[in-house]
């Protein structure tokens, strides 16, 4: 297939090996912030490539786990409704709130269903008049453009029974709020490559600098990976520091103009609960308040609805990178994907998920 | 091989005009059941066993071992590019049957119909399994006919059960695999599960692969003809390759090694995989079988296997190494990694 297998070149591979191996001299340690990455880097078995200098910390981004536990409670609650079709991404189905998930809350008779995209859950809005429909709108960058256009579709539609359950999420916040926590030793940052093929990186170029910190923006396949690692330790290696394109053939600086257009018309920047990392400042995204009966969570009122995370799962000390998930007393043992106690066992894109699949002994 | 698929259409006479659809009547015992029985299933099932009317179906049973299996077909949507629920229940059945090591002889089929389905749709999906059994040179020898309320199932639910006769001189389980065996699995994996996946109702996705599902029966029979060194067969319908291989590493106490490159793909199910996040080594076939061959026979059986229609894409995609229980993949890129079994459904990727 053009355009994958190129990046999964078994010569290239090799060589961007060799080339990492010569350039190292010490220990590094670099993070992916995206959660496809930590997948891709356990399903091609990228870590044992690496020399063992290398250590990859598996970054908080995957949207699955960052969403708070009480974020899962209002969807369960919104989707026991009668009244109510409570339209999601697949892996949010399985994704435990402190009660249940939401395919509990389908067998228990809810009208929970799967779709690809917030634009297919409109569509059933349209067919379903007599019901609220409901879409689970979570993610970064990545999907809020088309969670935005969902709400827009919407709106020129008149439809008055659709509305979003919005949790999104932004990189660059989080970012900053690792690169100020005490506990947290990361010296070099692989971006994700879908995340800057939206916002383009220019917002990453002030933080490379404020942290003296080298930012590599990466894609998804094998080569992808061990090029953006390979550019990231010779900048670490020469104490240079500043935002690098590995995934050029898609993403530019400035980024996709019309879809950041869309997410300053339909979203506010607003404080942001993440899962085991708590709140950080201005790292989500809101409906604007013309867009409010569009908001789930006034459409439901479900403000009075608070939980805590499961205290064994050490997901947020995972998501900072301070451990790894096999160093979890709960992993394999009690916390596995038939019994998830975070969330970060439940998406295939989440570190203790793609350990336990790919890493396991 | 899929044009070689026999193609219905809705021009064969409809036998019964006055219902259109499905009622309780015709599940209640009485006349209506009668005549749905004999207007529609006898004249395509058509045996001396099943027109003999009995409460049982009277077989002639030999001297051999007699293999016995059952399986339920749910799948929805019930037509689907390739196929339907009908073929599958046929198809299914009798690959339990021939990887076990038998020769499929006689199938029973038992409906469940929702009031309400439509008569021309039931008569569709037994026409299809007429020649699905033709095809696989079974018979279809009993069965039974149900209806339930409107809601409480899903248009048509079918349960097939089958008898074989065990072939003489083999013995297929997982704990005969032997280090040094090759696994050899006879075309494209995932086609099955792609093309579901593709026409279920809200999936914006449109896919041209179709469903593999073909009976095994005569590929396997010239694949142990050849040779009596197969050790292990396993059809990987639900759960997919890495399923099937992990029941059998398990059960056989030993490491199996694969080879990412090796694994047969088409490019467009490739394509439609990357595109909705989800890994080929754990969706449904229903037309392949996994063989554990011993080395020094595997050429053989592939070049056997590759003269038949439904082996032509054969490949060796792996072999038994020493180790304990496991599954392992040499990637693409040359590090390796464990091939797990899923738990429950895989789901589709957010991003």
């Amino acid at each position: 297939m053009k355009y994958v297998d190129e990046f999964r070149d078994p010569v290239a591979a090799k060589n961007l090996q060799r080339k990492i191996k010569e350039l190292c001299t010490k220990q590094w340690s670099i993070m992916e912030i995206c959660g496809g990455q930590t997948h891709s880097i356990l399903k091609n078995g990228i870590h044992e490539l690496l020399p063992e200098e290398i250590n990859l910390i598996h970054g908080p981004g995957c949207p699955v786990c960052v969403t708070p536990v009480e974020m899962i409670d209002k969807a369960v609650e919104i989707a026991g409704r009668e009244d109510v079709i409570f339209t999601s991404f697949g892996d949010m189905l399985r994704v435990p709130g402190s009660q249940k998930d939401l395919l509990s809350v389908k067998s228990e008779g809810g009208d929970v269903r799967m779709v690809y995209s917030p634009l297919d859950a409109v569509k059933i809005a349209a067919n379903n008049p007599e019901k609220k429909v409901v879409f689970f709108a979570i993610g970064f960058e990545t999907t809020a453009p088309a969670n935005a256009m969902a709400v827009l579709e919407a709106e020129r539609k008149g439809l008055q029974n659709f509305s979003i359950l919005c949790s999104q999420v932004l990189v660059p916040p989080a970012i900053k709020a690792l690169m100020n926590s005490k506990d947290v030793n990361i010296q070099g940052f692989l971006a994700a490559g879908h995340v800057c093929t939206v916002m383009g990186y220019w917002e990453y170029v002030p933080l490379a600098e404020e942290f003296r910190i080298p930012i590599v923006v990466t894609g998804f396949e094998p080569v992808d990976i061990l090029e953006g690692v390979y550019r990231c330790v010779k900048q670490l290696e020469e104490g240079t520091y500043f935002v690098e394109n590995q995934y050029s053939r898609v993403v530019t600086k400035e980024g996709n103009k019309a879809a950041q257009a869309l997410l300053q018309k339909v979203f506010r920047k607003t404080d942001m609960k993440w899962r085991g990392m708590g709140v950080i400042p201005e790292s989500g995204l809101k409906l604007k308040e013309e867009y409010s009966d569009f908001d789930a969570e006034m459409v439901f009122s479900t403000d009075d609805i608070f939980a805590d995370e499961p205290e064994i799962c050490i997901v947020g000390e995972i998501l900072k990178g301070v451990k790894k998930p096999i160093e979890c007393p709960a992993f394999q043992k009690e916390c596995t994907p038939e019994h998830p106690l975070g969330a970060a066992m439940v998406s295939s894109e989440g570190a203790c998920s793609a350990y336990f699949h790919y890493f396991r002994n | 091989m899929n044009e070689e698929v026999f193609k219905f259409s809705l021009n064969c006479p409809l036998p019964i005009t006055d219902y259109k659809h499905v009622s309780l009547a015709h599940g209640g015992g009485g006349s209506l059941s009668k005549n749905l029985i004999q207007k529609i299933f006898y004249p395509q099932f058509e045996n001396e066993i099943l027109l003999a009317e009995g409460d049982s179906a009277i077989l002639n049973g030999g001297s051999k071992k007699i293999a016995f299996t059952t399986d339920s077909y749910v799948v929805n949507p019930i037509f689907f590019p390739g196929g339907n629920i009908g073929e599958l229940a046929v198809n299914g059945t009798v690959n339990d049957l021939a990887v076990s090591g038998a020769e499929p002889r006689y199938i029973s089929a038992a409906f469940i119909l929702e009031e309400g389905f439509p008569i021309d749709e039931l008569w569709e999906i037994v026409l299809s399994m007429k020649e699905a059994a033709k095809k696989a040179g079974v018979t279809i020898v009993t069965g039974d006919t149900k209806v339930v309320d409107k809601g409480k199932g899903d248009k048509v639910f079918i349960n097939t059960a089958g008898i074989g006769f065990q072939r003489d001189g083999i013995d297929i389980a997982p704990e005969n695999i032997r280090v040094g065996d090759k696994v050899i699995i006879n075309g494209n994996i995932a086609e099955h599960g792609i093309a579901i996946m593709a026409s279920r109702e809200g999936l914006n996705f449109k896919s041209p692969i179709k469903s593999d599902t073909a009976a095994l029966n005569g590929l396997i029979q010239e694949a142990l003809d050849f040779t009596n060194e197969i050790h292990m067969m396993r059809d990987p319908t639900r759960g997919g390759l890495a399923s099937s291989l992990n029941e059998i590493a398990e059960k056989g106490g030993k490491k199996i090694l694969i080879y990412e490159d090796k694994l047969p793909l088409a490019p467009e199910a490739a394509a439609a995989c990357e595109l909705l996040g989800l890994d080929p080594l754990y969706l449904a076939n229903e037309g392949k079988a996994l063989f554990f061959v011993g080395a020094e026979q595997a050429e053989g059986v592939l070049q056997t296997m590759r003269k038949n229609p439904l082996g032509k894409n054969a490949r060796i995609i792996g072999e038994v190494v020493e180790g304990g229980a496991s599954v392992v993949m040499k990637t693409k890129i040359g590090s390796s990694r464990i091939v797990d079994m899923i738990s429950g459904e895989q789901l589709p990727r957010i991003c």
